[in-house]
């Protein structure tokens, strides 16, 4: 069916099948050559392939694929509606919002709460949470945006040299009409949010925030500084090297740090890294050098989907 | 029949919403922007199922270590989870969407699905 639909194999579960089989970079050269071939050479050669009169009719086809849309349009418009249904009908037989005797309200959080500062040393209960007591979640997260960076890259990063050549012409045409407010605003506004970001990161388990939400603030002074100033000065200190070396750092020593879980028996108590007292700088064990991790890999993460996205390169 | 679960049916609305544009709309674009408010909704519904009225956010403030003083502190950490991985699965959908432009010209899932299945661009 899909050969007969597909001579020439150009489809992309065709490829990825080819791929698999040959298990090269075939993938990519394929995709870079498809995209750079003139667009009419290849639908002259499949006119002319001699298979064609074993294809199915071109009307039968198209028949065929306006009911099955005519079908799956109805389908998908009577499951939206009922699923919907379905689910705000649910949500008025659950337990009422806010109740104290909620059955989420149970002897984990009694736990979490009572005991997590003690444990953890965290003043902030959720960060002791999730970067002590379910911190291999988090590492699994930090992965997980790790993994999409790299697959972003993979996807868009310009590989022929015709489309880097255009991306710089764009670049260079971008940078002749700067705009002297933005770049002002930013000179003035980058350090503060630097700033900020380190603060929160740095207080993720004393106050509100966290590796996540100061990488955000820290990724967002970085992409700002990007608008302003065009990749020829932000690419000055962010290159791919930096960029590979700090993520894979940082998720190595997170990785290492909660390995010792594997030592002791994935019991945390007989630790030789003490909580501290909570409320200072310098205490929670390893949560604080986590968080710090944690920040460096979104800052990171979200500088290199900007700068992916909009440059092709970073 | 309790009506007043307000958090819990909007999320559920919303959903509803970001549901039918990613199985109704043939752009790709709207299909990735109902994705995400499908992740929004389901944010919404965590953080309200989490809520206790007339409690503080989990941070032990003046030594307090009563259970009975702080909201419900592991939805939150199950946001925080879930945001990261949205942002995450959004980039790896556009730059999957950015590639296919760029082979097919168009946004149109059913386009794209003729072009591919003719084996032409």
């Amino acid at each position: 069916m899909a050969r007969r639909l597909d001579p020439k194999g150009q489809s992309l579960y065709a490829r990825f099948l080819r791929y698999l089989s040959e298990g090269d970079d075939r993938l990519d050269r394929e995709v870079m050559h498809a995209v750079d071939a003139p667009p009419a050479q290849p639908a002259a050669e499949t006119v002319k392939a001699p298979e064609l009169p074993a294809r199915v009719p071109e009307a039968v086809v198209r028949r065929h694929t306006r009911a099955a849309r005519i079908f799956y349009l109805v389908a998908a418009a009577l499951m939206a509606a009922g699923i919907s249904l379905l689910l705000i009908l649910t949500t008025t037989d659950l337990p009422s919002f806010g109740d104290d005797g909620n059955p989420v309200n149970n002897e984990v959080v009694r736990r979490y709460l009572e005991d997590g500062m003690r444990e953890t040393g965290s003043v902030n209960l959720v960060t002791g949470m999730i970067l002590d007591y379910r911190a291999f979640d988090t590492l699994g997260e930090s992965n997980v945006l790790f993994t999409a960076a790299c697959a972003v890259m993979i996807l868009l990063r310009a590989g022929n040299r015709e489309e880097r050549i255009e991306i710089e012409a764009d670049e260079r045409m971008e940078n002749r009409n700067q705009d002297p407010i933005l770049q002002t605003v930013t000179r003035l506004l980058v350090p503060l949010i630097l700033m900020f970001g380190c603060y929160v990161i740095l207080n993720g388990h004393l106050s509100p925030g966290g590796g996540f939400s100061g990488g955000a603030v820290l990724g967002a002074a970085m992409i700002l500084y990007l608008n302003a100033f065009g990749s020829g000065s932000a690419g000055r200190f962010m290159t791919l090297a930096v960029h590979r070396a700090v993520t894979v750092t940082a998720l190595s020593f997170y990785a290492l740090s909660k390995a010792y879980s594997f030592f002791t028996g994935a019991n945390h108590l007989p630790s030789v890294i003490t909580p501290g007292t909570p409320g200072n700088l310098f205490s929670a064990g390893l949560i604080p050098y986590l968080n710090i991790c944690v920040g460096l890999v979104v800052c990171f993460t979200m500088y290199a989907f900007f700068a992916l996205f909009r440059k092709g390169d970073i | 029949m309790d009506l007043t679960n307000y958090f819990e049916i909007a999320a559920m609305i919303l959903f509803g919403i970001g549901l039918t544009l990613l199985l109704l709309n043939r752009n790709m674009i709207k299909k990735i922007i109902g994705f995400s408010m499908t992740d929004s909704a389901i944010f919404l519904y965590l953080a309200a199922k989490g809520y206790i009225s007339g409690r503080k956010a989990p941070i032990v403030t003046d030594g307090i270590t009563a259970a009975e003083a702080y909201v419900n502190p592991i939805p939150s950490g199950l946001v925080l989870t879930g945001i990261v991985v949205s942002v995450a699965g959004s980039a790896v959908l556009l730059a999957l969407t950015v590639r296919l432009y760029r082979m097919y010209h168009t946004l149109d899932l059913d386009e794209i699905t003729d072009k591919a299945r003719k084996g032409g661009r």
